[in-house]
């Protein structure tokens, strides 16, 4: 065991951990609003079915959903000929399919509690649909929003089963947190499978502790 | 220059399909019975009911016809709902401002400071919307809406969702705005009370359709309709304050048909007032009356005479060139020989001044 902490190995698992969170969230932020949107106010009859779709990834086995990932990406899949597979970019898709409800379901709660009145008021007094959106439901919804993110971010730090799928464990491409983890208690490790675990529990409970002080302190600032 | 509605809606079992105009000033009130399709007008003509068709004219701006429509947010119209709706991540100021950025400034357009005067919004302005009581929050969504600088003012029942306290304390800034403001006000509501206070002229509901229209007093002492028939059956009467008379604390009012007085009222000599009188409050004789302790009394003409009930009658009476009404029994019917063209003295035991 060497002197640091972490291991450059380790080192280079963490930063890619993060920066495959990090884009996850913010894409998920982008697309999953006009789904949450539309899940929220919609009154279409594909609603139900595309509501049970996204909540999906919360009941499936991580490596069922990463199974199916591969074969979509593998050779015969309908996504062969973007050669995701074992890679970064691969990994983010899987990631932000395996995370999507974590995202979607908080900002369809916000878009919904928000409710049609501030929208009607605010069409009333001359805001376009977009300033109506950027003025008013994007404040308004800014609890959802940190809380998606949250949720979003520390889920997909945790990510393991759809990793070992569709990822691998390609270093600086695809050898995440959970992975080296794994890797370092195969090969008796314990020492560094200790400092990276405890990191990333550590990490998960102050981003956790981060969702629930702000939802507490809103509850108070009324 | 008037606001033309003529608007069709179907939603479900029921079924919208009104036509009317009114002036495009002062207040018209849209008065019927719950569930008779008031709210879903007024949201009709701000364009919020998708579904409507037919056309909406304001002025000389079109808003609808048969062939489009505007989206709510390019009418500029005001809407005040009955659960005032203050965006609660601004506070008062905020929301007010967030009414004035998105239109055209004018002449037209009331300045900050005025709208905060008129709705005593001075000492609220950095408050939070969470700790504002109900009577406050409305106040300040009809600031709101009024400094959006609408061409047309509707106003979904502003009063109902508040209680008898704030109630009175909201309606003096109606009157207020009653006098005070250029724009046309479509008024919804079920309460006689409130219409008889704010209105000028009157839009009467049932099952969706437009009864009737016309001039607040003119409906109010029509006795085919059934607000002349009711127990609160009332007639407003415009006069113009004459005197002040300052040992007695009375003050004496002017109108076509002679003079009222009234518990003082600190207006100036000139000023044009409202009052109400109840159909309960006004008795008929033969002669004036001496010996009584009622102050007003005055010449009236019968007019048209309705059943009302098995003993009694409704009387609608013209003093001048204004109506009022009166209930008297059958029995008194045949010994004063009331009909119409007969000339009689009323007797008023109260008089309410509105505004």
């Amino acid at each position: 065991m060497s002197g640091e902490w972490l291991s450059p190995g380790d080192l280079q698992a963490l930063w890619l951990t993060l920066r495959l969170a990090a884009f996850t969230t913010l894409l998920l932020l982008i697309f999953g609003t006009p789904l949450a949107w539309w899940l929220a106010r919609s009154h279409s009859r594909w609603r139900a079915p595309v509501e049970a779709l996204v909540a999906l990834p919360l009941v499936l086995p991580p490596t069922v959903l990463g199974f199916y990932l591969l074969l979509a990406m593998g050779p015969q899949g309908p996504l062969a000929g973007l050669s995701l597979a074992f890679t970064f970019t691969g990994l983010l898709l899987g990631s932000m399919v395996y995370s999507l409800p974590f995202v979607v379901q908080p900002l369809r709660d916000a878009f919904a509690a928000i409710g049609e009145q501030p929208l009607e008021s605010a069409a009333c007094l001359g805001a376009t649909p977009f300033e109506r959106f950027r003025h008013v439901v994007l404040p308004m919804a800014r609890p959802g929003y940190v809380t998606a993110a949250v949720l979003g971010f520390a889920h997909t730090l945790g990510e393991f089963g759809v990793v070992l799928m569709i990822g691998g464990n390609i270093p600086g491409e695809t050898r995440v947190l959970s992975i080296a983890v794994y890797e370092h208690v195969e090969a008796l490790d314990y020492a560094n499978a200790h400092s990276l675990s405890a990191g990333l529990l550590l990490l998960s409970f102050v981003l956790l502790l981060l969702v629930y002080t702000s939802r507490v302190r809103r509850r108070h600032a009324v | 220059m008037t606001v033309e509605v003529d608007l069709r809606l179907s939603k479900g079992d029921f079924r919208l399909d009104t036509a009317f105009e009114v002036p495009a000033s002062g207040f018209s009130a849209l008065f019927g019975p719950s569930g008779c399709g008031k709210t879903t007008l007024l949201r009709a003509i701000a364009g919020l009911e998708r579904h409507a068709e037919g056309s909406v004219r304001v002025g000389e701006q079109q808003w609808q016809d048969e062939q489009q429509a505007l989206a709510t947010h390019q009418r500029p119209v005001g809407f005040v709902f009955q659960h005032p709706a203050l965006f609660s991540h601004l506070d008062v100021q905020a929301n007010l401002r967030f009414g004035m950025q998105r239109r055209r400034r004018d002449d037209n357009a009331l300045a900050f400071d005025q709208v905060v005067d008129l709705l005593g919004l001075g000492t609220m302005l950095g408050r939070r919307v969470p700790g504002l009581s109900g009577g406050e929050r409305q106040r300040a969504a009809i600031a709101q809406v009024l400094l959006s600088n609408p061409r047309l003012l509707l106003m979904d029942e502003p009063l109902s969702a508040l209680d008898q306290t704030s109630r009175s304390v909201l309606l003096p800034y109606l009157d207020q705005m009653q006098r005070q403001l250029a724009i046309p006000v479509l008024y919804v509501t079920h309460a006689l009370d409130e219409v008889a206070r704010l209105a000028d002229h009157l839009v009467l509901l049932n099952e969706g359709r437009v009864v009737t229209s016309g001039p607040i007093n003119e409906l109010l002492t029509r006795l085919d309709l059934p607000m002349a028939h009711g127990r609160n059956a009332e007639s407003v009467i415009h006069a113009a304050v004459y005197s002040q008379d300052d040992v007695d604390q009375l003050t004496e009012l002017d109108f076509s048909g002679g003079r009222l007085w009234v518990p003082r009222v600190d207006l100036p000599v000139g000023t044009g007032v409202r009052l109400r009188i109840r159909a309960r409050d006004v008795s008929l004789a033969l002669q004036p009356l001496s010996g009584t302790s009622i102050l007003n009394s005055f010449p009236v003409v019968v007019d048209e005479i309705d059943d009302d009930g098995p003993a009694q009658v409704v009387v609608r009476l013209r003093a001048g060139d204004q109506s009022l009404l009166t209930r008297v029994t059958r029995r008194s019917q045949r010994a004063l020989e009331i009909e119409p063209g007969k000339a009689l003295h009323a007797q008023v035991k109260s008089v309410a001044l509105l505004a």
